[in-house]
């Protein structure tokens, strides 16, 4: 009763094709989006953007990226982290170089670059499957931050190797350095956010996101009915690392503000970006956000109770933080193995027929 | 190999670092194939990728040294709600009934698994067992932490270590005056002899028990299994059991040299390259791949990336290593041959 | 759905902050994770000096000290949850104890008013007080590190060490290579010859770099190494039969965690330090007296008088000493950040204060000025006797080579201003 379906009808293809064919779920999207575009800048604080909002929204971003790659075109990566590095580095790079162009450029093309590299290390998926494919984007993850380590020109001869962000402005009002309000850093990741999210809804309704999902479902099966693996792979890889490279980008541009290559962009990195998608469900946008929310809040949350209203010993706190995420994610599975995006498609059935049984 | 021709002397002893290099080599890719091994048995049983295994090694070292010197479990946090202050039961046991009461430790921890996790994520998917294990992992970190405490402590059960003076003054006389003979570490080479005995034991109990032969009839086909009667739970807690117990070698011969600490639940990334390189079901693919992968990444850096590309190379290296393979062989050395049908 | 739940209970969870009324001192600590080992006996040392201040003295100029640990695991993204989280509570100071965690906060801090201490780590330009108004390294940086090593081989070497090999085998990140600019300078100067040895994150495995030095046999081994890699790489000098007295590591390679692992074989090792070392020092007894056996000690209690444990303390101590610098200055007893700034600028130790304070000869005696945030950078190598199972101190607090490591920092800081539109500030 509360989730109604019953009385929506549609009267052309277009209406019926809409990425909300529900009316009840538009309404609940578009009050999203006036929520979070009219009214949370006014209200954010810098403990609220700089603990758990942007780096939830950055986070979403590269989990929408990896979401991609594993969930619609089924191909294994733990590369984040590595291919996260490319697009922090080549923002900064781009950045450094041409300090007079604006930042979103150089954060789109900081994506692009990472697109390319994204595909040079995806063509050996042509040939290897499954885990073993982790082998070859792990490869690139341990290179890419190792060059990025060796190399002095990628961070400008700086005496440590530590790449720190500019100064840098959109119409006028700072988005990165130390000047910069909660408010701005919050609206330039999340327009990034819902361009992102926007693109990729869209890109995995066309021809692109079905010829991905052709191959993730079975790939001779789908070379069969004329699906070019190597273009859809290729482009999977792609796409997905240009998402992942805007992650990287604004995660060291706007959150961190500074970055050491090894310690922020790590395996660790890979696998928690991982663990996002996994826990969000595969193959869902939503489940991206939901997955990203959840590895995000949930630590800082269990940190605020644990150590801010219980008292407890920081050292303490830290170990049962771990002990409850790990009881948390073993319960989630074994309740439902298809991550938070089943999750609440269950509850959208459940209050479809609220309050009766069946 | 030779890269210049100095004169005979300094290049025959340039030639001898190389086979040292390639002997420590070898002997590091033992060091990775024990930590392989848990992985092997794990996926070979169950199909499971199990990222847990580095954090079990850590968990089972830490108990191992826990128990050796009569720690209190959970110490920390007794204190911390009591208001008390005990640290330890004032006793050091014998290293062998230590390993031993680690071991029990290390099965209860395999019932637990397959009561609390396993038992409820049957026939689901690889990637979703992959992620059960995660949410294992992160929760060992915090059990390990809670009961043993962060501190690095020192593992002592009296296994030698150093450079082995026996290999040494016997290789001495091959070189020139620069050359003291071959370093090997004793510490390698008794991990060589333990993972030798370690992988003729499982051979032997996977050919001649019934126990065995259960545990490969699972291995190749869980439903043909179960339909001849094969307690699949069963097979599964002995197969959890048994690499817990390769943890547990893994992680004393890890935490002989670096103490045993957090960094220990590392070493699981070291076995990966291994892994894809031997395939996740073989054995005898750890090992072989171990070897290689030891040997080639310190090849690698003693002849091109010390020289010329400022070091560090090993960590990349090994997975470019087991890249070039697979390309020429996708299911990994001795993998079982992918057969794809429509 | 999920975050609305979050946002109700952390609001709550915010506004039953206390009230400001403390003098707050964040403790960026890290108790878990691969570092552990290292910060849990900083963290304590640092939190066990306050609480004796306020056991004993009742605070500092009668004002109560609070200090508010936040965990970080040694991770720069929980380091800026951690700093968003504390700093409206009034911090005075911080101690983020992370090079990646320093970095990130430079900017902010500045930004803020809230000045930063990184005592033996993080940015080592930050010196040039002139660019980094806000960020203190004193009383010494690892520039200094490199050269107090080096100048400890010339001690033994009767002060010449041409053609001498020395090999650094550091940690392949941005803290690792701090010193390799430093050395390569004094290479120059002092003509010996430079060989680096980089180990990768997280240094478990290391047979290659050692396999090297036991083949070009240099006649001295520096170390910059943190975590696993100290314990493992002082092993696998004990394999190869490195002597150890010719193996000197930076101030991070040199505690009891590090050598206890190897044994009776670690005896000799070295390592340069700061500050001094062991528990025979009168504010020990107070500590025990007024904290431990009070039950209020921070961790166990059985960290007391190890090296990280001292240099906690030594931290604690001197931004005590600053606070009560800045409430002479400005007057009052509740200073704020901008005061607990000035009263750093104005810092200075001596050794009679420090002998007031129980501490005689813990550390060197010193004075931060407006153009010099780093200190006298001055260090003194200490020693592991493995059967006492303690630490000793071999040298004084000897000077470093300013005439190397001063035109290095200019350098790197006017890069830092040119990069950031800093104009430096005019200190005269």
């Amino acid at each position: 009763m509360l989730y109604r379906e019953a009385g929506d009808f549609k009267t052309s293809y277009a209406k019926d094709n809409q990425t909300f064919p529900i009316k009840f779920d538009r309404v609940a999207y578009y009050i999203l989006l006036v929520v979070a575009f009219g009214v949370v800048p006014f209200i954010i604080n810098d403990y609220w953007a700089n603990a758990v909002i942007v780096p939830f929204l950055i986070y979403a971003i590269a989990t929408i990226g990896l979401n991609i790659l594993i969930g619609y075109c089924g191909q294994l990566s733990l590369g984040t982290g590595g291919f996260m590095a490319v697009g922090a580095f080549a923002s900064y790079k781009l950045m450094t170089a041409f300090p007079e162009v604006s930042i979103i450029i150089h954060i789109l093309l900081a994506g692009g670059i990472t697109a390319l590299v994204g595909m040079a290390f995806g063509l050996p998926s042509l040939r290897i499957k499954g885990f073993y494919l982790a082998v070859a984007t792990l490869a690139a993850q341990f290179f890419l931050v190792w060059l990025f380590n060796r190399v002095p020109w990628f961070y400008n001869n700086s005496a440590s190797g530590q790449i720190s962000a500019p100064e840098r402005s959109v119409f006028g009002i700072n988005v990165t350095g130390p000047h910069v309000d909660a408010w701005a850093q919050y609206m330039i990741c999340l327009v990034f956010v819902f361009a992102s999210a926007w693109l990729a809804r869209n890109l995995t309704r066309g021809t692109m996101g079905r010829s991905w999902m052709a191959i993730r479902d079975m790939d001779i099966a789908a070379e069969i009915i004329g699906v070019n693996p190597l273009k859809a792979k290729l482009t999977a890889f792609g796409v997905s690392s240009f998402f992942i490279g805007i992650a990287g980008a604004l995660l060291f541009t706007v959150y961190l503000g500074a970055a050491e290559v090894g310690e922020a962009f790590g395996i660790s990195k890979s696998f928690l970006v991982l663990f996002m998608v996994i826990i969000g469900g595969l193959g869902s946008i939503f489940g991206s956000f939901a997955g990203a929310a959840f590895m995000v809040l949930l630590p800082v949350l269990l940190k605020n109770i644990l150590v801010g209203a219980l008292n407890w010993p920081t050292d303490l706190a830290a170990h049962f933080q771990l002990l409850i995420v790990g009881a948390l994610i073993i319960a989630f599975l074994i309740l439902e193995p298809h991550g938070l995006a089943q999750l609440w498609r269950v509850a959208k059935e459940k209050l479809r027929l609220w309050p009766f049984p069946h | 190999m030779c890269r210049t021709a100095r004169g005979s002397n300094i290049m025959s002893a340039e030639f001898y670092y190389g086979v040292e290099v390639f002997l420590n080599g070898l002997m590091a890719g033992v060091m990775y194939s024990l930590v392989a091994l848990g992985f092997v048995l794990i996926f070979k049983a169950s199909g499971i990728f199990n990222y847990a295994q580095g954090v079990m090694a850590l968990f089972a070292a830490l108990t191992l040294v826990g128990f050796q010197n009569g720690q209190i479990p959970f110490a920390s946090l007794i204190n911390a709600i009591f208001g008390t202050n005990l640290h330890s039961f004032g006793w050091h046991l014998p290293a062998l009934l230590a390993i031993l009461l680690a071991v029990l430790v290390m099965i209860l921890f395999a019932i637990l698994v397959e009561r609390l996790v396993l038992k409820h994520l049957v026939n689901q998917e690889p990637i979703i067992l992959f992620m059960a294990t995660i949410g294992l992992a992160y929760f060992m970190e915090g059990f390990g932490d809670l009961m043993w405490g962060s501190e690095i402590k020192k593992l002592d059960i009296g296994i030698p270590q150093g450079g082995n003076g026996w290999v040494e003054s016997h290789t001495a006389f091959l070189g020139g005056d620069d050359f003291y003979g071959f370093y090997l570490d004793s510490l390698d080479i008794v991990a060589a002899i333990v993972a030798v005995a370690l992988v003729a034991s499982l051979v032997l109990f996977s050919q001649y028990t019934k126990t065995g032969r259960a545990l490969r009839a699972v291995a190749d086909d869980h439903q043909a299994a179960l339909s001849v009667g094969i307690s699949l739970r069963t097979i599964w807690v002995i197969v959890w059991s048994i690499a817990g117990f390769v943890a547990l070698v893994a992680g004393i011969m890890w935490g002989a040299k670096s103490g045993v600490q957090f960094s220990l639940s590392l070493i699981a990334l070291k076995a990966l390259p291994v892994l894809m390189l031997g395939g996740f079901t073989s054995i005898p693919g750890a090992i072989v791949g171990g070897l290689i992968i030891g040997v080639g990444e310190k090849m690698f850096e003693f002849l091109i990336g010390a020289p010329y590309l400022g070091g560090a190379t090993e960590n990349w290296f090994a997975y470019v290593l087991a890249l070039l393979f697979l390309v020429f062989r996708p299911q990994g050395l001795f993998g079982e041959k992918i057969i794809e049908r429509v | 759905m999920k975050l609305k739940l979050a946002t109700l209970a952390l609001s709550a969870l915010m506004a039953a902050a206390p009230a400001m009324a403390d003098l707050v001192y964040p403790s960026l600590s890290y108790r878990t994770g691969p570092y552990a080992a290292g910060g849990i006996p900083f963290a304590d040392g640092y939190a066990d000096y306050f609480t004796l201040l306020n056991e004993r003295d009742g605070g500092i100029g009668g004002v109560k000290a609070k200090v508010i640990e936040c965990e970080t695991g040694y991770s720069t993204e929980k380091g800026v949850e951690c700093y968003e989280s504390t700093k409206g509570e009034g911090a005075l100071v911080y101690q983020p104890l992370s090079t990646g965690i320093t970095y990130q906060l430079i900017p902010k801090v500045t930004a803020d008013g809230i000045p930063m201490h990184t005592m033996g780590y993080g940015r080592t330009s930050a010196a040039n007080g002139k660019v980094f108004s806000n960020v203190f390294n004193y009383p010494a940086n690892y520039w200094n590190g490199a050269s107090l090593a080096i100048n400890h081989l010339l001690d033994l070497n009767g002060g010449d060490i041409k053609g001498k090999k020395v090999a650094l085998l550091y940690h392949n990140s941005a803290y690792g290579k701090e010193p390799i600019r430093t050395l390569q300078e004094l290479a120059k100067k002092h003509g010996f010859e430079l060989s680096l040895l980089a180990v990768d994150h997280p240094g478990q495995e290391q047979k290659s770099q050692w396999l090297q030095i036991r083949r070009e046999k240099p006649d001295y081994v520096l170390m910059w190494g943190w975590g696993v890699m100290n314990q493992v790489a002082i092993q696998e000098a004990v394999n190869i039969h490195f002597p150890m007295e010719n193996f000197i590591g930076i101030w991070w390679s040199g505690s009891e965690n590090d050598v206890l692992p190897a044994g009776e074989a670690a005896n000799g090792y070295k390592a340069l330090t700061f500050h001094n070392v062991g528990h025979n020092f009168p504010v020990f007894d107070d500590i025990q007296k007024y904290v431990v056996d009070a039950g209020k000690a921070a961790g166990n209690g059985d960290q007391i008088g190890t090296v990280l444990y001292n240099r906690g303390l030594y931290a604690a101590m001197l931004a005590a000493e600053a606070t009560r610098k800045a409430q002479e200055l400005s007057g009052k007893a509740q200073i704020t950040p901008a005061d607990m700034r000035d009263g750093m600028e104005a810092l200075e130790i001596t050794e009679e204060r420090m002998t007031e304070l129980g501490m005689p000869n813990f550390g060197p005696s010193f004075k931060v000025s407006c153009a010099n945030h780093g200190g006298p950078g001055t260090g003194a190598v200490q020693q592991w006797d493995a059967t006492a199972k303690e630490w000793k101190l071999i040298s004084d607090f000897g000077p470093s080579d300013m005439d190397v490591i001063q035109p290095l920092i200019d350098e790197d800081s006017m890069a830092y201003a040119k990069e950031n539109n800093i104009t430096p500030r005019d200190c005269n």
